[in-house]
């Protein structure tokens, strides 16, 4: 055995051919290494240091790939299908920037408010969580292996309810728990679909899958394999019916917290739907033949109208903002229901300009809470004179969530806008429209709080510590850069769903 | 295509047991308040795809997938989908263990791991936030008035 992996190995391998790997085991490796440091000063620092090395492989891997290079790292040499392997094309090495982007940019801020509910001296741990998420979600997103998929998938989660449970108050334990119980159901529904798919075909190497799976395509097992993928992947992306366990999470887990998630465990959730619905079963099964379309457009278009709906009753900052992600996941699936390469590409830009917008208002959230102790809108009365710099932050991160031009929520509801109408959908324009409206609703009720409300109480002015303004105004100037400048985000977003319709096996 | 289901069964039997253990897993999470309760339900879900992989490793008349030097055309079980649920298995230890460490967080802050207690407390605490809330708006109002 070692004289065949050594031949293998002949071919000296430059430290560039194993960037994919250190992607995941550089966060992996990192969590543990927290517990020896200990001091939280040494231990912050290093995970910004790893998250930014993260961010530039992601960078780097964007780069190969972009170049028309789908990367294949075999693990210990050992070829498919025999082997683990890390494939990463567009989309996938988009989605890691996105990850690894916020990753980078929220963790500098440290733990925020979590830090009261750990004891003091044991902040590392909260450290060793983030950087497991982290690992979790990069792996999901990189992997080629789809059993890999479900063990990195449960990797990012068992760290994620850890840091729910970190909130202020005693709800959040009871959050993460319903979060844990939705969530193990979910990927165990995706670990009977991937069994499912393994009995028909032998392999969970996803392109073999992909080709074997095109011959067994009319079985029953497959169409349940399919109904239980989609049913288990929706669960972790909240898609509408299922997503009763993300208001409560994210508005009661500390606004760091929430800020990492909101802007990444969805996105890699909707990478999933995205890698199996196209990759692995085809567009002509999922789209012509058992119409999940048909069924997940009627879905978005009811997510966006009562997540929006519902964000406007709330009366905290952060159910605002988790309700209205409820909303704009139902613009991501919206552009997969329309089954065309636009439709998705849509989906593939909001999921880059959801993740800066909605990552600079949990953010903001966060500044908030360090002022004020508390997110409740009442107490954020007359903000905008203490603390101007984040009040912007937050004014510039709603436009875009209203989708005003010159930010990114522009360019993804136009790119969203003119998909629908490549379809001749114009009601469904209109849709998307109506529901833009019930954001400004929701986004002018903060404002006008902030802005125009005499405060309660007496405050001196004073902004949030750099620590936590600077990463806040980081994703609140990219989304304004990425608004002017939309070129990059579209043209990759667009390349990526080409080469999603092309399917693996065809990518190869 | 009910009797087709049926004339299934006499080959296919184990299914039905994973499908009816794995039924009456999700009904326990879903339908208990018990917190602890639906964590059972929950493994006994997982337990139930457990079942569902290996069973899918049998090969009829396959041996146990160890080499047996010498002897030819031997039939040998798939031994991949045991060693896929090694780990669905320490994944399966790891949520049950944080699951039960969250309940035990639960029951030292509510004082109960029943799940509509512990909504009751929750609305409890919501209405008296909102009575607070009143009173103040009675008093500035009052004071206005005197004012």
């Amino acid at each position: 055995m070692t004289d065949g992996l050594s031949a293998v190995h002949e071919v000296a391998m430059s430290p560039r051919d194993h960037l994919p790997a250190l992607q995941v085991l550089l966060p992996l490796l990192g969590a543990p290494l927290c517990f020896l440091l200990r001091k939280e000063a040494l231990v912050s620092a290093f995970t910004v240091a790893i998250s930014f090395a993260c961010l530039a492989i992601s960078m780097a891997l964007l780069g190969q790939a972009m170049a028309g290079e789908v990367i294949v790292y075999e693990f210990g040499g050992w070829a498919r299908p025999y082997g683990i392997e890390y494939r990463v094309d567009i989309t996938n090495a988009f989605v890691l920037v996105v990850v690894s982007l916020v990753g980078a940019v929220v963790f500098t801020a440290g733990p925020g408010q979590a830090r009261r509910a750990i004891p003091e001296g044991r902040e590392y741990l909260f450290y060793s969580a983030a950087l497991l998420c982290l690992t979790g979600l990069l792996g999901v997103t990189i992997t080629g292996d789809v059993f890999n998929v479900f063990v990195f998938m449960e990797i990012s989660s068992l760290s994620s309810y850890i840091l729910i449970a970190l909130g202020r108050e005693r709800r959040a334990i009871m959050a993460a728990f319903s979060y844990l119980v939705m969530g193990t159901i979910g990927a165990t529904f995706l670990l009977i679909g991937i069994g499912l798919m393994y009995q028909m075909t032998g392999t969970l190497n996803m392109v073999d899958m992909a080709q074997r799976l095109e011959a067994v395509n009319e079985t029953r097992t497959v169409l349940v394999a399919v109904a239980f993928v989609f049913v288990g992947i929706s669960t972790k992306l909240a898609v509408f019916p299922l997503h009763q366990w993300l208001p409560n999470a994210y508005s009661e887990a500390p606004p760091i917290v929430s800020a990492f998630l909101a802007a990444t465990a969805t996105k890699v959730a909707y990478y999933l739907l995205l890698r199996f619905s196209l990759g692995l079963f085809g567009a002509a099964l999922v789209f012509d033949r058992i119409g999940v379309d048909r069924l997940l457009m009627p879905l978005s278009v009811l997510a966006m109208f009562v997540g929006s709906i519902a964000a406007i009753y709330q009366t905290d900052l952060k159910r605002v903002l988790a309700y209205s992600s409820i909303a704009q996941i139902g613009y991501m699936t919206l552009g997969l229901s329309l089954a065309t390469e636009a439709g998705v590409a849509a989906g593939l830009v909001h999921v880059f300009n959801h993740a800066l917008m909605k990552g600079a208002l949990f953010l903001v959230a966060a500044c908030v809470t360090w002022r004020m102790g508390s997110t409740k809108i009442d107490v954020m009365k007359g903000l905008g004179q203490r603390m101007p710099l984040a009040m912007a932050a937050m004014v510039v991160a709603g436009l875009a969530l209203i989708g005003v031009p010159g930010t990114v929520g522009f360019v993804s509801k136009w790119a969203l806008v003119s998909a629908a109408l490549d379809q001749g959908a114009l009601w469904l324009a209109f849709l998307i429209m109506g529901s833009s409206v019930l954001a400004v609703v929701y986004v002018w009720r903060l404002v006008e709080v902030v802005y125009f409300a005499e405060p309660e109480i007496e405050l001196e002015a004073k902004e949030a510590p750099l620590r936590l303004l600077l990463p806040t105004w980081i994703l609140a100037g990219l989304t304004i850069w990425f608004g002017l400048f939309s070129g990059f985000a579209v043209e990759v977003a667009r390349a990526a769903a080409t080469q999603l319709f092309t399917g693996l096996g065809g990518g190869l | 295509m009910i009797f087709e289901i049926f004339s299934h069964l006499p080959t296919h039997w184990h299914y039905l047991g994973c499908i009816t253990l794995m039924m009456i897993g999700l009904y326990i999470a879903i339908s208990r308040g018990n917190l602890v309760k639906k964590i059972m339900g929950i493994n006994l879900f997982q337990a139930s795809v457990i079942l569902l992989y290996v069973s899918m490793g049998k090969v009829s008349g396959g041996t146990a997938p160890i080499l047996i030097e010498g002897a030819e055309s031997v039939v040998y079980s798939n031994p991949v989908p045991h060693v896929l649920m090694l780990t669905a298995i320490v994944v399966g230890v790891a949520s049950t263990a944080l699951g039960l460490a969250l309940v035990v967080r639960i029951h030292e802050a509510y004082e109960t791991v029943e799940e509509d207690e512990i909504v009751a407390l929750d609305r409890a605490e919501d209405e008296r936030a909102l009575a607070v809330e009143a009173r103040d708006e009675r008093e500035v109002g009052a004071a206005e008035g005197s004012a």
